[in-house]
């Protein structure tokens, strides 16, 4: 798909620059990725029996498949509230940079901070990679409207995975069902293995996998976070004495 | 109707553990964004924590699996995320190759164990 030349008239309309960034979804493989990930997250919340409901909710509200995850697992595994809030508040924190970095690409002199706010609220990892590909192409000026027809777009793509993993898992034969499950983990790690640039992060991926069936077997109800914090930090330090003082 | 909505508890949860904790850093980035040097350490410590709370949770899905991908044995469930893996390097990093060969294995070992 390509857009209009920057100078077309067609992005003097603020409702045409929604629209195409709403149909700019069809031009990116990360909504594929982002499709088959809530398609899993769907089934997964079946199966831990949330409702659907708040499987929906939880998309358009929360909107990080992460910590959608880490809520859906923790708590339904039978940990406590402050385990999860503490778990997601963690895993959210990569949000604080995504943010910082990708407003400015669509900051102008006149703009209020309250027209942010949406553009802020849609700021995940598919976004923020597809604003830095796509806003060079749009008018700085419509930048907000497309960004915000961008983020309806995935919102979509993802709800309506939602509610097919959600069905899916209620009606599909155990093997089926168990291969939609499967989805979330392999997206998650390969995307994640995809984004994981510095060494410290493909560390912190590896051990993180390593050490949590460690941390299991102490069963504190914290087991997530303590081998989390441990992987994260082992492989910061690493980082930092391969770095030299 | 009730079913849809499920129990007025749960939405609660969904709002202290999920909502709140995940809008405090988007609505911070928007009103602090700037300031921050994003290669600063404290960012790195947390980035790394953040990165490997995910690969837990990953690593807690296969290790202790919800629902129907419990009827998959063990090491069955390990093998189709190694498999995936490798085909996710040797394709140069493609997400899609990956979870396709991890789902292939996974569907095929379960045939073949019947």
């Amino acid at each position: 798909m390509t857009l209009p030349p920057i100078d077309s008239p067609t992005w003097n309309s603020t409702l045409r620059a929604f629209l195409w960034g709403m149909s700019s979804v069809r031009a990116t493989i990360l909504a594929a990725v982002l499709f088959a990930t809530y398609l899993g997250i769907g089934a997964l919340a079946h199966d831990s029996h949330f409702s659907l409901a708040w499987t929906l909710l939880s998309t358009i509200f929360v909107w990080a498949g992460p910590a959608q995850i880490i809520v859906i697992t923790t708590l339904g595994s039978g940990a406590s509230i402050l385990q999860s809030a503490i778990a997601v508040t963690m895993s959210a924190v990569r949000l604080f940079p995504m943010v910082v970095s990708v407003l400015p690409l669509m900051r102008t002199p006149e703009t209020k901070r309250r027209q942010l706010i949406l553009p802020a609220h849609f700021t995940a990892v598919t976004l923020w990679v597809e604003c830095h590909r796509f806003l060079p192409q749009v008018p700085r000026k419509r930048r907000i409207a497309f960004v915000n027809g961008l983020g309806c777009g995935l919102l979509c793509v993802s709800l309506s995975a939602n509610l097919i993993g959600y069905f899916l898992a209620a009606n599909l034969s155990q093997t089926l069902g168990s291969a939609i499950l499967l989805l979330t983990p392999l997206a998650f790690l390969f995307s994640t293995a995809r984004n994981s640039r510095s060494l410290a992060d493909a560390l912190a991926l590896a051990l993180g996998l390593v050490l949590y069936p460690l941390a299991s077997l102490i069963n504190s109800g914290l087991d997530v976070l303590i081998s989390g914090v441990v992987a994260g930090t082992i492989a910061y330090g690493f980082h930092k004495w391969r770095e030299g003082p | 109707m009730s079913d849809f909505i499920g129990d007025w508890h749960a939405l609660l949860v969904l709002l202290v553990a999920g909502v709140i904790p995940n809008q405090i850093w988007r609505m911070l980035g928007l009103w602090l964004g700037g300031g921050l040097d994003e290669g600063s350490d404290l960012l790195m410590w947390v980035k790394a924590v953040a990165t490997a709370i995910l690969a837990g949770v990953i690593a807690q899905i296969l290790v202790d699996p919800p629902g129907a991908l419990a009827s998959v044995p063990a090491l069955l469930r390990y093998a189709a995320l190694v498999a995936g893996f490798a085909a996710f390097l040797l394709t140069r990093r493609s997400i899609f190759a990956g979870v396709v060969c991890g789902e292939l294995v996974m569907l095929a070992g379960k045939w073949w164990l019947g």
